[in-house]
């Protein structure tokens, strides 16, 4: 009997064992809270900014293994990053979240997500922290897709 | 243990064989000869019953009456007028919140139902209530997730107007004790109304007998189609009640400041009615009865208790709900902090269908102190094997989850 997973590749059950910046952060600029009320799924999101630049993010929440792997993802990759930078990476992940764009720019390990698009009701998990992290910004709510409408309260 | 009907009465599951069906409490497969009663009603008797002065209006009238009687029957209504098709069950029992609650409700009345209602028979009470201005009053429950009925006797006082329970919880399977229920509303003058959605399906309902003034069932539980449910009602009920809709079908006469309502059941079926709908949940019914309800139950009673013994036999299973013999075909669980999302879409990966989530029962969650749960529930077409294939792959997922 396999004991693989198409959809829990390796990457999301280590990340969703051990949340990589789990924790509240000191000296947040920006705290933003996400929901996802179907899943009831939770997060808030912890940004210091330093002028255009995200300095340092963290995570709080409970929710699927999904939308924690991908936060917990989310706050390692955008470290360091402009506002203008993480927006693009913000668009990318929904593209390949749902399966609608092509997303060769965007960092292997957030490739495992890829198997979301074949299941609309969990797209949802997994874009919940990149949601966040736009509402956070303050990034005007330009491309939303409809099926996403609604996974951030 | 085999079915208790052949996999290739149902066209879908027969179609896919490796397909673990264990979704019915959400909607149940459809035999062929429901799909075919429809049809046939399309293809051979179909007009707009109740309205043509020619033959095939008359015999599509004749047929909408066929499906009501052997509705009837399957339900144990003797008075067929007493059968009301809706949409399913949350049209029914919105149906009797706004129609009966805004003729009756008045403020300092109360309305109580339990703390295991689907949302369908829980926002409709407490929305009417607000509206009235009533009191809203949640029932507590027992251990095993019935209503707790001694807190319901101490509750329930001359204010009371309206008890609303589920027959069988859609999340627990925990059976109501329906009788005691009734007599406690009996004894301060409360209209019953009894959330049959998963009751129907699943045992005999005995509707004269059975003592609740109301019930509301859905049509897609019950291997019937979706879209279609019935209100089953005492006569004195139905009659004083105001119609829910008003329109075609249900008036006797519309003059240009009043307008008289038609008999039952047509008063409370305003529109062009569902027959097609209607037609097929009959079919459902005359299939389920071929069976023998108690023999369906009894299936599920075996079903359920081989399911409860595989799956909280695994470390870290927590079942929620009464022990395996007090339960209908519905078993809800956790495993270890596996959030039930993903332990369904693991399943889904193995082509076993389950529910997970707060099953349209968010009161309920909090009581268990659980966001979500994972649901597995059985039905005429599941056997023995889609059980052993639901605990293995429960353990498969504990292992990708190096929870083992």
């Amino acid at each position: 009997m396999t004991e693989r997973s198409a959809l829990y590749q390796e990457v999301i059950l280590d990340h969703n064992r051990r949340p990589r910046n789990f924790s509240v952060l000191p000296n947040a600029t920006v705290e933003e809270r996400g929901i996802n009320p179907l899943c009831g799924d939770e997060l808030t999101l912890y940004l210091r900014m330093d002028g255009d630049r995200i300095a340092d993010a963290s995570f709080q929440g409970t929710g699927c293994a999904i939308s924690r792997a991908s936060a917990s993802m989310m706050t390692t990759l955008v470290k360091g990053k402009t506002r203008a930078e993480a927006d693009a990476m913000i668009e990318q992940f929904r593209g390949l979240a749902t399966g609608q764009t092509a997303v060769d720019d965007l960092p292997s390990s957030l490739h495992a997500f890829e198997g979301v698009a074949r299941l609309p009701q969990r797209v949802k998990c997994a874009v919940l922290a990149w949601h966040t992290l736009h509402a956070a910004l303050g990034i005007g709510a330009s491309g939303s897709d409809p099926r996403e409408r609604g996974a951030r309260q | 243990m085999a079915a208790l009907v052949p996999r290739s009465d149902f066209t879908l599951l027969s179609c896919n064989p490796a397909l673990v069906y264990l979704d019915s409490a959400a909607t149940a497969q459809k035999p062929r000869a429901v799909l075919d009663a429809m049809s046939d009603f399309y293809e051979s008797e179909y007009a707009n019953p109740h309205r043509g002065a020619y033959a095939l209006s008359a015999r599509a009238t004749e047929r909408y009456a066929r499906a009501r009687a052997a509705v009837a029957r399957f339900f144990g209504a003797r008075d067929e007028a007493c059968v009301i098709f809706t949409r399913g069950t949350t049209d029914s029992i919105n149906a009797v919140a706004a129609a009966w609650g805004r003729a009756n409700l008045r403020p300092g009345d109360e309305v109580i139902v339990t703390g295991a209602e689907h949302h369908a028979n829980f926002v409709p009470w407490q929305q009417i209530a607000i509206e009235r201005g009533a009191t809203f009053t949640i029932c507590p429950l027992a251990e095993d997730g019935r209503a707790d009925v001694e807190a319901l006797a101490s509750l329930a006082s001359p204010k009371t107007r309206v008890i609303a329970f589920n027959h069988v919880s859609n999340v627990l399977g925990a059976i109501n004790p329906v009788a005691e229920i009734v007599s406690i509303a009996r004894s301060v003058g409360a209209l019953t109304v009894c959330d049959g959605a998963q009751g129907a399906p699943h045992m005999s309902v005995g509707f004269d007998a059975l003592g609740a003034d109301l019930y509301a069932a859905s049509a897609h539980k019950m291997l019937g189609p979706m879209g279609t449910g019935v209100l089953i009602g005492r006569r004195e009920v139905l009659e004083s009640m105001p119609p829910y809709q008003t329109g075609g079908d249900m008036i006797a006469f519309v003059g240009d400041e009043h307008t008289t309502w038609n008999t039952l059941p047509h008063k409370l079926e305003a529109g062009t009615p569902n027959v097609a709908g209607a037609v097929g949940l009959a079919a459902a019914c005359d299939y389920l009865t071929s069976i023998g309800m108690d023999a369906v139950a009894a299936h599920e009673r075996a079903l359920v208790r081989l399911a409860y013994e595989r799956v909280s036999a695994i470390e870290g299973v927590r079942v929620h709900g009464p022990g395996a013999s007090e339960r209908s075909g519905v078993l809800s669980f956790t495993l270890g902090d596996i959030h039930p999302h993903d332990l369904a879409t693991l399943l889904d990966e193995r082509h076993i269908c389950i529910r997970a989530g707060h099953h349209c029962a968010q009161p309920l969650m909090r009581r268990l102190g659980v966001a979500a749960t994972a649901r597995a529930s059985f039905y005429v077409y599941n056997d023995e094997n889609d059980v052993e294939l639901l605990a293995s792959a429960l353990e498969s997922a504990k292992r990708i989850f190096a929870l083992a």
